[in-house]
């Protein structure tokens, strides 16, 4: 191949590199055979916790559900695993069908009228969608609920606070007891609230959203648990101009927090202003019906600095996993899990406030609630991990600034939960107490 | 008709090109429709118990109204999937030399480890003392990217490139408000830049302003040296770039910035020309982001998930975004707020840029794919791709028209010179390739090159994959010469759909189903 070229080695084909720059001692250990790369990684993976390995109750933002075996095997298939966005849609089509249905699934989840082909995750989509309430409003104040998921409000403030804009964090709210309204000024662009919020409570957001509407101001809603919308009412409904959140509860893993895969839908009047890709139906030149990626001129390859987003690879494979547990679940089947969620919610939430010392401070939730220990939540939580019972995420892991969360513990159950995990959480917390 | 000798017909007539079928369906090829077109809005392909309905405290919250969700049983959900999975070209049956997306061959050992449960199914907000093998893989793993790209520091957390890049210039940003120096508003780019490099100075705040490229496909340094000033924050190189070409000048040009008080961002979405061979550090830079779904094989799957991780200079480190994995007294620790940071005497940190830890499961495929390959094979990998390349240019330079003199480093750019006069243009020279059975190369990127061709055939692809590659091209050229443009404008004619018309999908989108929709179709 060099003597086709007409180069002497490879490194003539580095000529432009600075001499001194080339070929630099670089100290990592040589190549391993593939048994010997599986033990040294599952010797790291030993040392984790696996959710599945007992009892587990931690959720806020991520939650462990049931994934049907199926969805990992289409998910693993070369023709989806290992092809790229879909620039050629002629031998594409796979991929764009299963993006239109993911359109359709979220816009029926949300109760929106569009849906994008998916963000990174539910933190970005919410930031994303702070600035895209910017664009829309041309004002530059975002107000964010006491009960929004902390890392979604960082997430926002890090992305706002780098055009200059200014942001109004209401105080922990743990009671859904918070004035959003009051809070709107001629300045605001738009409202951030979520739910189920941070510690359980379901919301009802329809006057909030008259109130929005009023003042100019955008109501953006966050659902960090996707699966909620088969039991409860959608933000859409409730009049939300924008809905954001994490999908990972249908069809995806833990993974540690990511890959995960964000959503974004929104009314069809403000499609323009919207951040990521859409797919769209057209036909082709026989006149048979397909599917292009579509409304391109407010990305980055196109609009370059005037971009709705930078936003490019964004979660497609994990919108793939998304769609594919949804068909399986249907509208029957999703309503059936969610119920089974929030069954083995109550049942929980009644179990812990038979603990002495223990309040449970959420009335209506759906499959995560919030209750106030007597003491520092963190190291129940420790005392509870060396039994083997992981019983949820602490306040302080999220507010570690603010004291009074520090003895708040939130607790989500999910279909997985037996009846025999709740009694070791029950009785494990007894004793720690 | 020709018989075997029991009489049965072994060959079929000469059949006719344009077999019209009852079905629609071509052989191999199953037309498929929507779930939404199925009339399964009341099954579903899971079995769950029935809930005891006992329970019920969402009030006046629970959902009425029918939500329009179709459930499909496990055998039509598999069929409905596959079929749909067998209308998409992958890199698994073919080349996909997509310039500048590094379509390279994603090992299946590296699916299989993040698959373990200890890795996928592991809670972000889980105890410390029950990830420590989850922090010691992102600690790991950072440790192999600061030591390939010769950086101090490295930021773990943005999802894909286009976040890398936010990460980084964000940080540029915190850099310079600290020092007192908010008034650099001016970030400087090339004009052959990826979208997202101008998409993200703007979301920073800043302005961007581009720089012209000179006859030889890089940098203008006349032009670069005119546009410097005290309003400077920074300039995003690509490098190699994305014409797929080295940047000679490329520390003269960080000095030069660095001298005026900027920041030197790098583009390291074509790392993988010179990992193992060449350290970013030692040119110069104070940040790049690298795809790991590109240089570390972890796969696109048709358009993400990617992870983008950020190295850093010593200057730029203490405004990386929380969290970071730290080690102490034999511990992993997980730093998650700004303060934390703070108290450790970290600096400011530069807030948070997503919940939780980064994409855990691109981390593990992309630390299994570097201890396969070791230290060794990364800059073997480099240097293969490097000389497919060339290869390739070499030997599509007799029929098509390279965009520069020279080598290349992991791509070959060509641009539409060779089509001059044929009627056929880059597009439909792209889409006769889908005939011949290739997914075509990168169109139209960089800007600067007209009608631009970017073929990156990666590492993976054998001597003989590349040979009928080129043979097909220099065909193809061969045809678009001798006048054959009406197949070029034709194609592709072999897939499963011809041209779509993107005209109208844009002016009257149709972005979802909805029952109207179907009615309209059964009309
Ligand atoms: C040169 C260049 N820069 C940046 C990016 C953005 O990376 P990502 O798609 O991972 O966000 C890409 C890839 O698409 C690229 O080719």
């Amino acid at each position: 191949m060099l003597a086709a070229i007409g180069a002497k080695t490879v490194d003539d084909l580095y000529g432009d590199v600075p001499k001194s720059a080339l070929n630099a001692k670089i100290d990592l250990p040589a190549h391993k055979g593939e048994l010997e790369v599986e033990r040294m990684m599952g010797a790291m993976a030993a040392k984790n916790r696996a959710a599945g390995a007992g009892p587990f109750f931690v959720g806020c933002g991520a939650y462990k559900h049931h994934v049907p075996a199926t969805v990992d095997h289409i998910i693993q298939r070369s023709e989806f695993l290992t092809s790229y966005t879909p620039y050629q849609p002629e031998i594409a089509q796979g991929t764009l069908q299963y993006l239109f249905e993911f359109q359709t699934q979220i816009a029926a989840l949300t109760g929106m009228e569009v849906a994008n082909a998916s963000m990174y995750d539910g933190s970005t989509a919410c930031a994303e969608a702070a600035l895209m309430a910017r664009r829309v409003t041309k004002r530059g104040r975002v107000v964010l609920s006491g009960a929004l998921h902390p890392h979604y409000a960082a997430t926002t403030r890090t992305n706002v606070e780098l055009l200059g804009d200014k942001v109004v964090q209401l105080p922990i709210d743990t009671g859904a007891t918070e004035d959003l309204a009051a809070a709107i000024d001629g300045e605001t662009s738009c409202v951030i609230v979520q739910t189920p919020d941070v510690f359980g409570n379901v919301r009802d957001l329809s006057a909030l959203a008259k109130e929005c509407q009023a003042k100019g101001a955008l109501l953006v809603a966050v659902v960090t648990e996707i699966m909620s919308l088969g039991a409860v009412k959608s933000p859409g409904e409730m009049g939300a101009d924008i809905v954001v959140g994490e999908g990972q509860s249908i069809g995806n893993g833990l993974n540690f927090g990511g890959p995960y895969v964000g959503f974004f839908a929104t009314r069809e009047k403000l499609i323009r202003q919207t951040p990521g890709r859409y797919c769209g139906m057209t036909v082709d030149a026989d006149g048979k019906r397909g599917f292009v990626l579509t409304l391109s001129t407010r990305e980055q390859h196109i609009r370059r600095d005037k971009a709705t987003s930078n936003i490019c690879t964004n979660s497609g494979l994990c919108a793939l996993a998304f769609t594919v547990h949804m068909t399986l679940l249907g509208e029957a089947g999703l309503r059936r899990v969610a119920m089974l969620n929030h069954e083995a919610a109550c049942k929980t939430a009644d179990a812990l406030s038979s603990v002495k010392g223990v309040s449970v401070l959420t009335k209506s939730y759906f499959n995560e609630f919030t209750v106030r220990l007597p003491k520092n939540a963190t190291g129940i939580v420790e005392k509870l991990a060396a039994e083997g019972v992981l019983a949820g995420v602490p306040g302080e892991r999220l507010w570690p600034h603010d004291k009074d969360a520090h003895d708040l513990l939130i607790v989500a159950a999910t279909e997985c939960v037996t009846d025999a995990d709740i009694e070791a959480l029950r009785s494990n917390l007894e004793r720690a107490l | 008709m020709t018989m075997n000798k029991e009489g049965r017909p072994t060959r079929g007539d000469a059949a006719t090109a344009d077999v019209v079928t009852f079905t629609g369906n071509k052989a191999l090829q199953i037309e498929e429709s929507l779930s939404f077109e199925k009339d399964a809005f009341a099954s579903t392909g899971v079995d769950f118990p029935a809930p005891s309905g006992k329970h019920d405290r969402l009030g006046a919250m629970k959902r009425a109204g029918a939500i329009g969700l179709p459930g499909l049983s496990e055998p039509e959900a598999m069929r409905h999937f596959v079929r749909l999975s067998q209308k998409n070209y992958a890199i698994d049956m073919g080349p996909f030399p997509l310039g500048s997306c590094t379509m390279k061959h994603n090992p299946r050992l590296n699916e299989k480890m993040a698959r373990l449960p200890g890795f996928g199914d592991v809670h972000p907000l889980q105890p410390e003392s029950t990830v420590q093998g989850a922090l010691e893989l992102i600690d790991t793993l950072a440790h192999w990217l600061m030591e390939l790209t010769g950086m101090p520091a490295v930021a773990m957390s943005p999802k894909a490139g286009a976040h890398g890049e936010l990460c980084g210039m964000m940080t540029i940003k915190a850099a310079l408000d600290a020092k007192g120096e908010g008034h650099r508003t001016r970030v400087l780019a090339p004009e052959s830049a990826h979208g997202t490099n101008p998409a993200t100075a703007a979301q920073c705040g800043f302005s961007v302003d581009a720089i012209p490229a000179d006859e030889t496909g890089r940098v203008d340094l006349a032009a670069f040296r005119a546009k410097l000033g005290p309003d400077v924050a920074a300039i995003m190189v690509t490098n190699p770039n994305t014409c797929g070409l080295f940047e000679r000048d490329i520390k003269a040009i960080a000095d030069a910035v660095h001298a005026v008080g900027g920041y030197f961002y790098c583009d390291g979405a074509n790392f993988n020309a010179i990992a193992g061979k060449v350290r970013p550090g030692d040119l110069g830079v104070d940040a790049m982001h690298i795809n790991l779904h590109k240089t570390f094989s972890t796969p696109h799957g048709g358009g993400g998930p990617g992870s983008g991780p950020v190295v850093l200079s010593a200057a730029l480190a203490p405004f990386a975004p929380v969290p970071y994995v730290v080690k102490e007294g034999g511990k992993y620790h997980l730093v998650e707020t700004r303060r934390a940071a703070k108290a450790e005497g970290e600096g400011t940190a530069g807030g948070r840029i997503t919940a939780f830890n980064g994409q855990m499961g691109m981390f593990v495929r992309a630390l299994a794919y570097m201890l396969s390959h070791g230290g060794d094979g990364v800059r073997q990998a480099s240097e293969d791709a490097v000389l497919n390349a060339n290869y390739i240019l070499a030997r599509l330079k007799k029929e098509m028209s390279p965009a520069f003199a020279g080598y290349c480093m992991h791509e070959a750019l060509f641009n539409d010179d060779f089509l001059k006069d044929t009627g056929v243009d880059t597009l439909d020279f792209a889409k006769a390739m889908i005939d011949e059975g290739y997914h075509p190369m990168t169109m139209y990127f960089p800007l600067v090159v007209h009608g631009a061709m970017l073929i990156e055939p990666t590492e993976s692809e054998s001597k003989e994959e590349l040979d009928l590659f080129c043979d097909a091209l220099l065909d193809l050229a061969r045809r678009a010469k001798a006048g054959e443009s009406a197949r070029f404008k034709a194609s592709p004619m072999l897939s499963p759909r011809r041209r779509l018309d993107e005209t109208a999908a844009a002016r009257k989108p149709v972005l979802r189903w909805t029952p109207e929709l179907g009615a309209r179709a059964a009309e």
